[in-house]
């Protein structure tokens, strides 16, 4: 097995979603362990601009050829912003999981809850 | 249903080139390697191996066991020269699927039946009950690991591997010098041979193909590859409960033969047309890939039925499925939905199959 990434500068939950919060904005993808798992995304189906999510909401699908899978809601808030480059390429959440890869922006509505999120030391062990 | 799950003799192997084990038929199989995108494109371009270990080997002997088998398999057996091998469906009394094999006429007093691994119980029970007196059945399923060997570069391998020896014909059987059996027919659509050794031989000569310039393939590119060419798979496409008319397989079946297993409810829908027929459907628009079990819907948003197969095809860049359909929506191009996540996206039905390959 390669070595998984998991940026410093993350918080992730244990469905794989990882969230980048700057401000009251949080970035969401999936990490490289679950990208590594998943292979070959083959179709990202985007949450609707202006929807509100709860915590733990299923928000977007990530496709690879076998599965279908759910993409969790890090957070509660109002998605706004998709990222259209990964309906374009979807293989951009395999080779760039972190960065070109990411999938929705959240307005966070309830910051409380970052500190329920997984440090990306918690995950390291999580997964490892 | 036993809960035990079996393994294959190239476990070891698979496990050493990161292969990722998933259950299928009673069996834990390797799904994929590295990526089952990169594993398609190898056999349609290359060549792959696939462990076909899971495979059920049967062997029937007897002077007039040909006949026999006649009774039970839909194509014509006593037709086919020794040395030659076809598809052919074992149906119930109702003209319902047990299993889709393959039979290959070793000589003229026997035949080896290649059968699907989860239905080598019921398949050997049904032939126990049903072949007369006279005929011997071994079921030799554990005694042979098995190797699928496809794509354009196949031949070249086996050319490699075995300089003194050559493939037999399309759709043919030999045996090589050391033993093997060597069955030119596949599951891809593409050139190849299934190759049969001892099991404990089975990851020696695993590796031996992957040297020789073999891509590992795994259950993943298995399916994607079979459904572009509209290859069914038993117990999602065909099922007791299904027709090989219904299922678009009658020129498997020899109805001028007096007398098989199931014959007469294959005469009647012959006669009648079949009510449903198993549909090649192309996604028309851009969507997620179609699986088992999404419905499908007319154009005017009447429910039709399930897809029984889907993919995204990794040759053609569209989402392919396959569902049994009523018979006024299986012409090809009646535009049809297919309802993913409760979106509807357009879709069109087609002649099969999806991919056309140069012979």
């Amino acid at each position: 097995m390669s070595a998984t990434q998991i940026p410093a500068d993350l918080l992730f939950q244990s469905s794989h979603e990882w969230a980048r919060v700057e401000g009251d904005t949080a970035t969401v993808g999936i990490s490289d362990h679950a990208q590594s798992e998943l292979t070959d995304v083959v179709y990202v189906e985007l949450p609707q601009l202006g929807k509100t999510v709860d915590s733990g909401d299923p928000t977007a699908v990530v496709e690879s050829v076998k599965a279908a899978s759910d993409i969790y809601a890090p957070i509660s808030g109002e998605v706004i912003e998709v990222n259209p480059a990964v309906e374009a390429d979807p293989s951009l959440v395999n080779t760039d999981p972190y960065g070109a890869g990411w999938i929705f922006k959240l307005k966070v509505s309830k910051p409380d809850q970052l500190s329920g999120l997984l440090t990306p030391q918690a995950y390291g062990e999580l997964i490892g | 249903m036993s809960e035990t799950v079996l393994h294959s003799p190239l476990e070891a192997a698979h496990l050493a080139l990161g292969a990722k084990l998933i259950p299928f038929g009673g069996w834990a199989m390797p799904v994929q390697y590295s990526s089952i995108l990169t594993e398609h494109a190898a056999v349609r371009e290359k060549a792959g191996v696939f462990d076909i270990s899971h495979m059920g080997q049967v062997f029937v002997t007897g002077a007039d066991h040909v006949a026999s088998l006649d009774t039970l398999l839909t194509n014509n057996l006593s037709q086919l020269p020794p040395g030659q091998g076809q598809y052919t469906i074992m149906l119930n009394e109702s003209g319902g699927v047990i299993d889709d094999l393959i039979a290959y006429r070793i000589s003229e007093t026997e035949t080896l039946l290649v059968i699907n691994a989860s239905m080598i119980a019921e398949d050997v029970a049904w032939m126990d009950k049903h072949l007369a007196p006279g005929c011997n059945l071994r079921n030799e399923s554990d005694a042979w690991a098995g190797l699928a060997i496809q794509g354009p570069d196949a031949a070249a391998i086996f050319a490699k591997l075995f300089p003194a020896e050559s493939l037999p014909p399309r759709n043919g059987i030999s045996k090589t010098a050391s033993g093997e059996i060597v069955c030119r027919t596949g599951y891809t659509g593409e050139d190849g041979y299934e190759f049969f050794c001892p099991a404990a031989e089975g990851s020696a000569w695993f590796t031996k193909f992957i040297e020789a310039g073999a891509t590992p393939c795994g259950l993943g590119a298995r399916d994607t590859l079979r459904l572009e060419m509209c290859f069914p798979l038993n117990g999602n496409d065909l099922s007791p409960a299904r027709s090989p008319i219904e299922a678009g397989l009658g020129f498997f079946c020899d109805l001028t033969k007096p007398h098989f297993i199931g014959r007469e409810t294959l005469v009647s829908q012959k006669a009648n047309g079949p009510e449903v027929k198993l549909t090649a459907i192309e996604l028309t628009e851009k969507g997620p890939p179609p699986r088992p079990h999404y419905p499908v819907l007319s154009a005017d948003g009447e429910t039709l039925g399930e897809l029984s197969s889907g993919v995204l095809s990794p040759t053609l860049g569209i989402g392919i499925a396959m569902a049994y359909l009523p018979a006024a929506f299986t012409k090809p191009a009646t535009p049809l939905l297919i309802d993913i996540r409760g979106r509807q996206f357009k879709a069109v039905s087609v002649k099969k199959p999806f991919l056309k390959i140069p012979k």
